[in-house]
């Protein structure tokens, strides 16, 4: 069987084909690249409702299937941007009712871990999931991802992105802001103080964030070593927690998916950390780890195996869905 | 003989001077630049004794600190006789354990007081003596603040504890812990309270953990 996957929660507008066996057979991103500031919700919505029929005929192509091949439609139903999310619904509903597929309304951040497992072939990992938009810290128990940590204001990817273009570090086609920190970073030597917050497995970004733009704007230290101090004192702030979590769960793998996850300095830290607890570590590849449709349509062909289907009235896009709210009947606990 | 790996130290049963003590060692971690990881070490090496002799001067039992070995990030303290409230609690009759709660309640109000936020409140972090004292141990995320935010955000992490370890009691004895609470600060309790239902509507904790 395939699934056809949607997704538009923020910048991103994807569709993508997986097959039961866990093949991903096409996967075709277009990211709204606004020209100042950060994500306009309308603007973006606008891109998506503009590029879609393109993305959806390049994924059929891509997979060389008709729309008739489609047996599950499976979309992005939240959290996110309420315009981005509906724009994306209204896509997968008109296409499950024009083919007769069941609709499958899909959790976001339920996905990211998905594909991250699916990709690594982890079973059941302590997984820390970093994006422009969310920062957690989630193991399987009891039938669901719980929630260990999270952040208490903005998101890691957020707080990155804001220092890059303080600094004047726009994001361009195929290098993000956050991208041009790293490259600054690791020319970085000096260690600049900032403020170091982590509350239990909580952790909070926007203090951090206010004194590294500061001390950036005073000029009194080089962009590089600013980029460095951003990079090292919140990478470790991530890394103590995920040990935290890890600890306490006593499991054996350590999974990094989401945007942020390419970041090679955040890779290393996890790394050396997991495997001080003799456990093996773990990151989404590049092209799964920002926002994409593969991650989507795999977890709906997860979803379908188990009958979870979405009824079209029951499609409403869910803007504030927590991660800890869906029920994953797939998931074992190995420990 | 090491006890506990923590994520954040060890904890070792040793002999020290003719005494069983507890050494709680922060040791290094090799993901962290050596000027971060020095820092954070450092620093809490310090703070955590300063904060535990404050709770004794607010009149909350706490271990006594033998010594402190800023080179080797080690504490050396007190090994308290007992059992973890965690391992007792489900076993007392109704009224000894909400008389437990309510000491619970006070102490934490004893705390809060005086401007200290524990930052780990769980019934693992609370020894019950022989002679029936209460003891608190771990301020290693403690730290000095006199805001209602995390005052409330104190009382949440005990609640959210109670109901993750002691779920069939959690009701009754977070209502003794309030009892008890609200003995030592008075009318601010209640807007401790308010705060803790605050922190629990934050779309964060929508569904229960």
């Amino acid at each position: 069987m395939y699934c056809l996957g949607i997704e538009s929660t923020a910048d991103d507008f994807s569709v993508a084909i997986a097959s039961t066996n866990g093949e991903i057979l096409a996967n075709v991103v277009s990211t709204y690249l606004p020209e100042r500031g950060g994500i306009h919700p309308r603007e973006a919505a606008r891109h998506h409702a503009e590029v879609a029929g393109e993305v959806l005929t390049e994924a059929l192509g891509a997979a060389s299937m008709k729309s008739g091949d489609v047996d599950i439609v499976a979309f992005s139903q939240g959290p996110g941007m309420g315009p981005c999310l509906r724009t994306g619904a209204t896509v997968a509903r008109a296409l499950a009712s024009y083919l007769n597929a069941p609709l499958v309304g899909v959790n976001h951040l339920v996905a990211h871990i998905e594909i991250g497992k699916l990709t690594t072939g982890f079973k059941d990992p302590v997984t820390l999931f970093v994006s422009g938009g969310s920062t957690i810290v989630s193991a399987f128990e009891a039938g669901r991802y719980r929630v260990f940590g999270e952040t208490l204001d903005i998101a890691v990817g957020n707080c990155i992105d804001v220092f890059a273009r303080e600094a004047g570090l726009r994001s361009e086609e195929g290098l993000p802001g956050a991208a041009k920190v790293m490259k600054l970073a690791n020319r970085g030597r000096t260690l600049v103080p900032l403020p170091y917050v982590v509350k239990g497995m909580d952790l909070s970004f926007s203090g951090l964030l206010t004194a590294a733009t500061q001390l950036l704007h005073d000029g009194k230290y080089s962009l590089e070593d600013m980029c460095f101090s951003l990079q090292e004192y919140v990478f470790s702030m991530l890394t103590e927690v995920t040990e935290r979590a890890l600890a306490h769960t006593e499991k054996k793998e350590v999974l990094l998916t989401g945007g942020n996850a390419v970041n090679e300095r955040l890779q290393s830290m996890l790394k050396i950390m997991a495997e001080e607890h003799g456990a093996r570590f773990g990151v989404v590849p590049r092209e799964y780890a920002t926002d994409n449709a593969a991650m989507i349509a795999w977890t709906g062909i997860l979803h379908y195996g188990h009958g979870m289907t979405t009824p079209i009235e029951k499609s409403y896009v869910r803007l504030k869905w927590r991660l800890d709210e869906v029920h994953i009947p797939w998931a074992e606990e190995r420990c | 003989m090491l006890i506990k790996k923590g994520a954040e130290a060890d904890l070792y049963l040793e002999e020290w001077h003719g005494r069983k003590v507890v050494m709680k060692r922060r040791v290094v971690k090799d993901y962290r630049v050596p000027q971060l990881d020095s820092q954070i070490r450092v620093h809490r090496t310090i703070h955590e004794p300063q904060i535990i002799h404050r709770a004794k001067e607010a009149g909350v039992p706490t271990p006594i600190i033998f010594a402190v070995d800023l080179a080797e990030s080690t504490i050396i303290m007190e090994w308290v006789e007992g059992k973890q409230v965690k391992q007792v609690l489900n076993d007392l009759s109704a009224e000894e354990r909400l008389g437990l709660c309510q000491t619970m309640g006070e102490l934490i109000g004893r705390l809060h007081n005086s401007g200290i936020i524990h930052g780990d409140l769980t019934t693992s972090n609370m020894i019950l003596t022989p002679s029936g004292k209460v003891v608190f141990v771990d301020f290693g995320l403690s730290e000095q603040s006199n805001e209602l935010e995390a005052r409330g955000v104190d009382m949440h992490l005990m609640k959210r504890a109670l109901q993750s370890t002691h779920y069939s009691y959690a009701r009754e004895c977070f209502k003794a812990i309030i009892e008890g609470y609200r003995r030592i600060v008075g009318k601010e309790a209640v807007d401790v309270l308010e705060k803790v239902r605050e922190i629990e509507r934050r779309g964060r904790y929508i569904s229960e953990r």
